[in-house]
Formats: C-alpha cells, structure tokens, sequence
C-alpha cells in the first residue's frame, strides 16, 4: 500500500511449459511463476504457507489452482489463498504477458 | 436395522472430481479410446475441469499402463518426484539415488559417488533400507549436474516403480547359500526396472530359507532352497505391516522370472493407483490371483508378455533430461531477474 510497484521482465512465454512452475528471482525475492492450461500466468512467493515451510514451483496445476508439493495444500493462484480445510497465505504478485514477453510486477 | 437417519451414501469416486471408480475409468478410456488426462476428465464429466493432485496422476498412470507404446506421459500430471525423478526435501533439495543392482556395487562406483558428492556438497550421504545409497540435499539446479557426473542409471528412488531388489551374499560366497540370490537379484531389477506401477514395489532374493534379505516384507519375496525358489507376495513392512503369502514353488531361473512377470503386469492391470501389493492381494483375494497366474497356463503366458512388451518402451529418464534442454532449464534452473 502506498509503495509504488515495478515491473521486471521475467522471460518470453515460451520458456514457462503449461502447468509446470519455474522459479523466478527479482531482486532477492524467489517467486513461482506459473502457466495454466489457458496460458494465464500467475506469480507466487515461492514459500510454501505450511508451518513446515520449503517450496511451491513444484506443485501440481489445475486451472488457476496449485495442489502444494509437500503438503497438498490446495491454493489459488489469483489470490495465494490456502483453500478450506486448510489456512494460510501465499504472497501473490501481479503478472501480465506483454506481447510475448512476461512482465512481473513487484 | 439401519436408523432412521441412514441415508443411501452417494458413490464415491476415485476423487472429489468424479463419482466414476478406478475400474470405471479404466474400462471407459478402453471402450472410447480415450488418450489423455484432458480427454478422459473432459468426455468423463469431470467436475473440477482440470481434476486434483489425486486423479490426475492416478489417470496418467491408467493410461501408461493401457497404451504402453503410444501414451505420451504427462510431466504436468506427476507428482513433483516422479516429474523432476528425484526426492524433494521439506527444504527444497532432492535427494538422488543411483541404481545398485541387487545390492551390489563396486569400488569404482563407490569412488565416483564419493567424488560428486564432495563437488556438490552433498549433505548427508545414507545407506537406505533398500541397499543402496541416498545423496541427500543437492541443490535444485545441481541436480542435472549430479546425474551427468554420475553417469549412473536413475534408482527410480522416486517413483511408483521398482524401487530395489534386496538380496542376501547367497551360494557365491555364503557357506549356507543353496540359490545365487545376488544374481538373480540383479537379473530381476535389470529386466523391470523403470516400468511404472500403481504404488512403490519392492522385491528381495535370499539365497536360502534363513531369509536374511527378509522377503516377508516384500511385494514379491524370493526364497531359494536346495530344489528351486519360493515365491511369495503381497508383504509390506511399512505404515500397515502385512507377512507376504506363498504364492507358489518354482524349480527353474525362467519359471521364477515368468511368475515375477505375470503377478507384476496382473498387479499393474488391476490394481489401484496408490494401492501396493499389500492391499491388491487381500483385495482380490490370493487364490484369485493363483487361478488367473497358476492354474492358467495361457494366461499367465499372456501376462509375461504383455509386461514384456511395456518393457522395451521404457529408458533411463536422466539421460532423457539431460537431452531435453528445453525441460532441464525449466523444471531445474532458477531465471534470476537483475
């Protein structure tokens, strides 16, 4: 809130394969950037919400949900939101494609 | 008498995604022809489109089994050990474990491991249950690095899929030895490895019945005696401990090799995904399964060479990953943004 966000260039479309997350590092900050099916991208700090912590690149994609790698936690993307029974948070960020180039906002 | 509150259940699927059972599914994709995950949820009615973390490998599984030469197997419907062929830690390292056949390794292979594992600052360097050794804590993008440096064949550590084949010293060196369980040890887990199955699976060879290579908690235990081998299957010595049941008696190497065949491809056309042998034995029902594989001639000689056939479409997925560029640099390496 309030702090101006900006925008990094994070690879051209056709390195992200559909449906698998890839580890993208801005300025110190490791995201897991993903690709649906529908060739949406969706960003998440890749810190798994999960009191154990570890990774979410790893996870399996369903629609613009991520299933967790470690745990199973169900996720939305949109949001970094932990679906019920489960509670937690995932930081999400901001993504959009710009011609054929993905553009990550932090 | 069912209460008054009794309620006829709905029917429950194989997952939230569907009301269909497994054997549903399967009988569906052989009817239809159906081919991948995206076709069998879309023609099955799925209710989650794109189904869950539990159906979607469980169909990428069903479909390897059935179309064993011509299933394009879907990265994006595996679990993150089986799409990256290595273990995941909760910390986010993998853990590699190189294939040692039987048990058996040499000084050579032994100095190799040494020398990758001090390059690559390997964490801990275990001997697992399975008689072999776990590298634990390589770095995500080392992992490539690891394999080609190995040059070793994949352990499949990671995967539903032959993991080892335990063995004891057996007749090459044990005073007590009557049967050569070391090779046939090694024969065994050369001739099915990398082929997927519906859980884990594990065997083990002893040389004779004092069983030191303990076939009891095995999904096939092989006992040598003075006249042949003891087969026995269905044992698990994990989370629900099961003694494994003898199957059946065997005089020769190649009758031993056909029942392995024929319980391991009936195992993988009816068993549930994530269902080990344990579970799959009571389930069916032991003699069940000896009227299809002993009592059955030409079954069984159908089934050993049905297992044989999805065997020659398999290879080693490490040299796979390393030949694929495009995949090796998105599933292992980190882009980082300056």
């Amino acid at each position: 809130m309030g702090v101006a966000r900006q925008t990094y260039p994070a690879g051209k479309v056709e390195e992200y394969l559909k449906q698998i997350g890839r580890v993208v590092i801005i300025k110190g900050i490791e995201l897991a950037v993903f690709r649906t099916s529908g060739d949406e991208f969706y960003a998440l700090e890749n810190r798994n919400p999960h009191p154990k912590g570890g990774p979410l690149a790893e996870g399996i994609v369903s629609g613009h949900y991520l299933y967790d790698p470690l745990y199973d936690w169900k996720i939305d993307l949109r949001t970094g939101e932990v679906q019920a029974p489960d509670k937690g948070q995932a930081a999400a960020y901001p993504v959009h494609v710009d011609g054929d180039s993905v553009v990550i906002e932090i | 008498m069912l209460g008054d509150g009794f309620k006829q259940s709905a029917k429950t699927g194989i997952c939230g995604c569907t009301t269909l059972s497994r054997d549903e599914i399967v009988a569906e994709i052989r009817a239809k022809g159906l081919t991948t995950t995206k076709e069998v949820m879309n023609v099955l009615g799925w209710k989650q489109e794109e189904g869950c973390s539990k159906c979607r490998p469980a169909i990428n599984y069903y479909l390897g089994m059935i179309y064993p030469d011509t299933h394009k197997d879907e990265k994006e419907s595996r679990f993150v050990n089986e799409r990256m062929s290595a273990n995941i830690q909760k910390d986010g390292t993998f853990t590699v474990v190189p294939r040692m056949y039987g048990g058996v390794t040499t000084p050579e292979d032994l100095k190799k491991i040494a020398d990758v594992s001090i390059k690559y600052d390997v964490k801990v360097v275990k001997v697992t249950g399975g008689q072999r050794l776990d590298l634990i804590g390589i770095k995500k993008e080392d992992v490539p690095k690891v394999w080609e440096e190995l040059d070793m064949p994949s352990g499949y550590a990671y995967a539903k899929s032959l993991r080892t084949v335990k063995t004891c010293v057996g007749s090459q060196f044990c005073r007590f030895g009557t049967q050569d369980s070391m090779g046939m040890g090694a024969l065994l887990e050369r001739k099915y490895e990398r082929l997927d199955f519906p859980a884990k699976f594990k065997m083990a060879v002893n040389g004779c019945p004092r069983n030191c290579a303990e076939s009891c908690t095995k999904d096939i235990g092989i006992v040598g005696n003075d006249g042949g081998w003891e087969v026995f299957i269905g044992g698990n010595g994990g989370i629900k401990p099961r003694i494994a049941d003898s199957f059946c008696k065997v005089k020769t190497d190649e009758e031993l090799v056909e029942i392995c065949s024929a319980v391991m491809q009936y195992y993988r056309e009816t068993g549930n995904y994530l269902e080990r042998t344990s579970d799959w034995v009571e389930r069916m029902g032991l003699d069940s399964i000896k009227a299809v594989i002993l009592d059955n001639e030409e079954e069984r000689k159908a089934l050993a060479q049905r297992i044989d056939f999805a065997l020659t479409q398999v290879t080693d997925p490490w040299k796979k990953m390393l030949s694929d560029g495009r995949a090796r640099t998105a599933l292992f390496d980190a882009a980082e943004i300056r």
